[in-house]
């Protein structure tokens, strides 16, 4: 196979100039494909990242919520339940709301405020200060995205805007600690103790008055993990009126969630089909024009397996380096563009988008390898 | 010593055009010897290319042997004609000659690359023989980057360098002028006497056969006239000169 490889550079080292733009349409198609992918895996992180970062293996809702956690309504009852089910270590509440914090310089930073148990499954360890202590107490623990978007620390006293019934009301909490990677739905987090939460989240005129606080989910640590599926069913049939089901469906329900991954899925499937047509269009072409060098090249002797190699190894050099150019260009633009954009180019979806690319040279060009494999060495003596 | 290097023996190729069958190549025999230059000549239609490509395993008769060093090519398999086209077969073609991504050099190792044999010795040999061919200068040429007499000339080192038991040149002089194509065609016929090759020339140039030993003559896919002697080989040539 030597030969082939010989053939195949030497074609591409003559003719660089050619190859290099083919090379470069490549690296092109690359660079999108790998900023949708950063896109997708940007957005999906935003949207989903205080889920999948959860110390639980199950999540308790409502049942008949369809898995997804603002419509779902629990009381504290049933988390006592969720508590006596054998096989369950732990089960923290989750309540879930928007607001909004008032900074210093007269902006408001929109924030997920959940209203979570200090020590149970719901609450991310703290990574710098402490958890809160009671669960009346007015301190919470936020998000070190929070803090890097507003400049607060621990220690500091914060301003929670929430509009209660027709009037906006104003709280003041203090920042006890800090978390990391806790995004949920777009918005960076700050955590409350369930009382708290009741006392300072938005609501209407009619639950104005309430304190016992609402829960939307409960996160449930399991003694063992292995056993899911089981206990599933074991927490549906000893608590009544509520369906249970793992990390993962819980973030395809996230509103929102799975219509934004499948439409940038779409976008990046559909990119790489454009680039399998470019790469299958230029190869076949340059076959075409090579067919009486081809039938000169077999009839003086080289076998259908060296032409036929030539060809794919000639596709994979030329996509490598289109796919090494678009990587670098991927890499450089990355380091202009402005934290608030939700590219996040995470190894594992954006290797998958290089092998998906290494991938479409060759599906590309497979049409034009078969083509030089059937040309006939009589070609080289015009006939047939 | 003038050993048989090819051998036809009672070739026919018939094809089917619009349901009619017709014998391009009808009931031909004949042999060269090595170290013996024959032209194959005759209008076109006469069957010379299609003789050609069953010369070199690219079409299979009909009916009919080729033996190439007593080999019997309508019994090797396709696998075993492609090994027999690199290693006992040297060809030039009328036009598209060489590789185009391939030097003068290059292109002429390439052979000795099919065969496994680009070792330092082959790589000195083909620069001497481009160099008899009078390419020196241009060893380190792209085709593109010769004229089409310096191409021919490439390409017979290329048809050349392997020590093959024949080699077939079909039209080499298509595409030059009287003078070059003289030249060239004289370079062959030396080459095929030195390094006592057998050499099959398809041409429609009559005028060129002054330097064969033997010419074929085909017309309707027979064989319809061997000119043996040099004075007839001459007058033929001499009569192509109209």
């Amino acid at each position: 196979m030597g030969l082939s490889i010989y053939l195949a550079l030497k074609e591409i080292w003559r003719n660089r100039g050619r190859f290099f733009l083919v090379a470069l349409v490549i690296a092109l198609i690359t660079l999108l494909v790998l900023f949708i992918a950063a896109l997708g895996e940007g957005l999906g992180t935003n949207n989903r990242q205080y889920v999948s970062n959860l110390d639980a293996q199950l999540i308790v809702f409502l049942d008949k919520s369809d898995f997804i956690i603002p419509s779902s309504r629990l009381d504290q009852s049933a988390l006592k339940a969720v508590r006596r089910v054998d096989g369950v270590a732990d089960a923290g509440p989750i309540s879930t709301s928007s607001t909004a914090i008032m900074l210093d310089n007269g902006k408001v930073l929109k924030v997920s405020m959940l209203g979570v148990e200090a020590g149970r499954p719901g609450l991310p360890p703290v990574i710098e200060g402490r958890t809160y202590q009671t669960q009346l107490a007015k301190e919470t623990v936020i998000d070190r995205n929070v803090a890097l978007r507003s400049d607060i620390k621990v220690g500091d006293e914060i301003t929670v805007r929430s509009t209660q019934g027709t009037k906006d009301e104003f709280f003041t909490l203090k920042v006890v600690g800090l978390t990391e990677g806790q995004a949920y739905t777009f918005q960076p987090t700050i955590f409350v103790p369930p009382s708290t939460w009741e006392r300072v989240r938005p609501k209407s005129e009619a639950e104005a008055n309430k304190t016992v606080p609402d829960i939307n989910v409960i996160a449930v640590k399991l003694e063992d993990p292995s056993q899911a599926e089981a206990m599933k069913s074991k927490i549906e049939a000893n608590v009544s009126n509520v369906q249970v089901t793992d990390i993962e469906t819980t973030i395809s329900n996230i509103p929102g969630y799975s219509a934004q991954q499948g439409t940038v899925q779409t976008q990046g499937a559909f990119t790489l089909l454009i680039g399998v047509l470019v790469i299958g269009g230029f190869f076949q072409i340059q076959i075409l024009q090579k067919v009486p060098q081809i039938g000169v090249l077999k009839a003086i002797g080289s076998s259908n397996g060296v032409v036929g190699f030539a060809a794919v190894v000639q596709i994979m050099v030329v996509t490598a380096i289109g796919v090494g150019i678009g990587g670098l260009l991927t890499y450089v633009f990355s380091l202009f563009f402005p934290p608030t954009i939700p590219l996040v180019f995470n190894g594992n979806a954006s290797a998958l988008a290089i092998a998906a690319l290494l991938f479409i040279g060759p599906a590309g060009g497979l049409v034009s390898v078969i083509y030089a494999v059937r040309i006939e060495p009589l070609k080289a003596l015009r006939l047939s | 010593m003038s050993t048989v290097a090819l051998e036809v023996k009672n070739v026919i190729k018939t094809f089917s055009v619009d349901g009619s069958k017709i014998n391009a190549v009808d009931d031909v025999s004949f042999k060269v010897n090595s170290g013996e230059f024959v032209a194959l000549v005759g209008p076109s239609g006469s069957g010379k290319t299609t003789m050609l490509s069953i010369l070199a395993a690219l079409l299979t008769p009909t009916s009919g042997q080729v033996l190439i060093d007593g080999q019997d090519l309508s019994k090797m398999s396709e696998k075993q004609r492609v090994v027999l086209r690199r290693e006992k077969i040297g060809f030039t073609f009328q036009s598209n000659n060489l590789i185009p991504y391939l030097t003068a050099k290059e292109n002429v190792e390439f052979m000795l690359r099919l065969n496994g044999k680009a070792n330092r010795a082959g790589r000195v040999r083909s620069q001497e023989l481009l160099a008899r061919l009078g390419l020196n200068d241009r060893l380190h040429n792209l085709p593109a980057q010769m004229s089409g007499g310096q191409q021919q000339r490439v390409a017979i080192a290329r048809a050349l360098i392997h020590n093959p038991t024949v080699v077939l040149a079909d039209e080499p002089t298509a595409s030059l002028d009287t003078e070059r194509a003289f030249q060239v065609v004289e370079t062959f016929a030396n080459l095929i006497h030195e390094n006592n090759r057998a050499g099959i020339m398809v041409t429609h140039d009559l005028r060129m056969c002054k330097y064969v030993d033997r010419v074929l003559q085909m017309r309707d896919g027979k064989l319809v006239q061997i000119y043996e002697t040099k004075d007839e080989v001459m007058a033929l040539a001499r009569g192509g000169d109209h």
